[in-house]
């Protein structure tokens, strides 16, 4: 039995899967068919200052090995989240990540000191929403943004800051960057590809939205290659994401520079993914008589 | 537990009627009990998300999912075979509310007719109105008769039962009735919820949206609800998929 736990700017996770942020909720559907202690940590849904309703149907199309999603964020707001949903989640002996998205710098910054006060164990700058009209993706293309947002919310934040990336840029090693001389204590990476599907019958996008954010296991590889040139660029950990499925995903995942890892729309086909994935790691791990999952940890031989 | 995932022996996957089939699945005792209305998540091979089917019948151990292809996704599930097993997640949402004592009249239109007859069966002599385009998609007419329905058959053209569309049916039969309860495509879900509203008649409908988890996580159904006089949107998973007819804001 190897050591599955792993370490990200000072909080311990039992194990290195954490639920990706905007698939999981607030953990309650997917706390029916297992203990959430299944999992290392929870980022959840993505919560902003004031609720949101999202975006109007149909919010998902199926792609080849994934699918395109544009939900815009629906979701209660962040008082709502500390009073109804943090008691219950803070007590179910796994870590907790808000993932906050906001329509200004001002509002990251009050979610993050309200939320400072909390029980949560990290704090998920999500920058790299593709699926709002302001915020989100706005400020997280640009150096120089990422670098302002990170330091204001990094002034105003007592939790152990994380800053989600967008794939959607000409150098993410640089945007990391600046993340990391602003004050990010890790990186979170992938959020989704910006992509697009038409129905040829009516001519009209699938997803009303129009465009939509790529992910599952069509995006793996973009997701491994980027958190490899991440992890040559910065010395601050990364949590990595796009496309995980199987054991195997979550090793090369690990190899490229991961020190923990989110998975998501892997729980649409298979809910039980998490155990399947850790019962995978802790195998190969026997196997290959390696003592603790964080020695993979960018493992990769590099040519 | 209020839902699982289970694999669940295929015994068989037939086709009824032009491109729609009937798929039984070995469901025992031991596994969590079906409501009428409620639907099954089906894990496709190959494919990222799974087909939400409505449940057609959960009775003497046997699942029975009737679906049309429409798509890859349902020709896939198509063709599986009896003998090997299918992967469902399963019973998911809120299906129809049934009350004793209450006549209830039931529509179904299309391929949203199967979820009418596991519904027949737990009404009391109930009549079940269904309509579809033509003869050839006419399904499950004897085993809604078989489960004490009076059944009225209409098609769009006429080549089978009267030529006419569910809601005309409907006009003429509700005064018998206490409540009604569709299934079926929007537009004709629209017209049976504006009949119920001229006639004060309180009506459940059981809407579809494209969906991914199927259990209320991912939140991507969304369908726009009027509750206490404010819209808000749910979710077709979890919070339906039968919804009170008055409260659904269609085109939301």
């Amino acid at each position: 039995m190897a050591d599955l736990s792993v370490r990200i700017a000072g909080v311990e996770f039992s194990n290195p899967l954490i639920a990706a942020s905007g698939t999981f909720g607030f953990g309650r559907e997917y706390g029916e068919l297992y203990p959430l202690s299944t999992l290392g940590g929870i980022s959840c849904k993505g919560i902003t200052l004031k609720r949101r309703d999202g975006n109007p149907p149909p919010r998902i199309a199926e792609t080849p090995s994934g699918i395109l999603n544009a939900v815009g964020l629906q979701n209660p707001g962040v008082d709502v989240f500390i009073n109804e949903e943090l008691p219950r989640l803070s007590s179910q002996n796994t870590r907790i990540i808000a993932n906050i998205a906001g329509n200004t710098v001002e509002e990251y910054c009050l979610m993050a000191e309200k939320l400072s006060d909390t029980d949560v164990d990290m704090i998920e700058l999500n920058i790299s929403c593709p699926n709002v009209k302001s915020g989100g993706v706005q400020f997280g293309t640009s150096c120089e943004s990422v670098g302002n947002i990170t330091a204001e919310v990094r002034a105003h934040c007592k939790k152990p800051l994380v800053v989600k990336l967008s794939p959607n840029v000409t150098d993410i090693a640089s945007i990391a960057q600046a993340a990391e001389a602003n004050g990010a204590d890790a990186i979170s990476m992938i959020n989704t590809l910006t992509g697009m599907r038409i129905d040829i019958e009516t001519r009209r996008p699938i997803i009303r939205n129009n465009t939509g954010g790529l992910s599952g296991a069509a995006v793996f590889p973009v997701a491994v290659r980027m958190v490899w040139q991440v992890s040559n660029a910065v010395k601050i950990p990364i949590i990595g994401m796009g496309g995980i499925s199987t054991w195997r995903d979550a090793v090369e995942m690990l190899m490229a520079g991961a020190s923990a890892l989110q998975i998501g729309t892997v729980l649409f086909s298979d809910p039980y993914a998490p155990v399947k994935i850790n019962e995978g790691l802790n195998e190969y791990l026997d196997k290959k008589g390696i003592g603790r999952v964080s020695e993979l940890t960018g493992a990769v031989v590099p040519w | 537990m209020k839902y699982d995932v289970r694999q669940l022996r295929l015994l068989s996957n037939d086709e009824i009627a032009d491109g729609i089939f009937d798929m039984r699945l070995e469901y025992g005792a031991d596994e969590l009990p079906v409501s009428c209305g409620q639907f099954a998540h089906i894990l496709v091979p190959s494919k990222t998300l799974r087909r939400p089917i409505s449940v057609c019948d959960a009775s003497d151990g046997v699942l029975r999912l009737v679906y049309q292809v429409k798509g890859e996704g349902t020709r896939i599930l198509s063709e599986m075979k009896p003998g090997g097993t299918v992967d469902v997640l399963a019973p998911l949402g809120n299906g129809f509310r049934l009350k004793k004592g209450v006549r209830y009249a039931l529509v179904g239109g299309g391929i949203g007719t199967p979820p009418m007859l596991y519904t027949a069966k737990l009404c009391d002599s109930p009549l079940v109105i269904t309509g579809f385009r033509s003869k050839e998609l006419v399904i499950l007419q004897e085993d809604l008769k078989a489960a004490g329905a009076e059944c009225v058959l209409c098609t769009d053209d006429g080549s089978a039962g009267k030529r006419g569309f569910v809601t005309d049916i409907l006009r003429e039969r509700a005064g018998d009735y206490d409540e009604v309860l569709a299934c079926g495509p929007t537009p004709m879900l629209k017209a049976v919820a504006a009949l119920c509203g001229e006639l004060s008649k309180p009506c459940q409908i059981s809407l579809e949206e494209r969906m991914a988890c199927g259990i209320g996580a991912c939140l991507v159904c969304a369908v726009k609800i009027r509750e206490n006089g404010e819209e808000i949107m749910k979710h077709v998973c979890k919070d339906g998929p039968v919804f009170d007819a008055r409260e659904v804001v269609f085109n939301g």
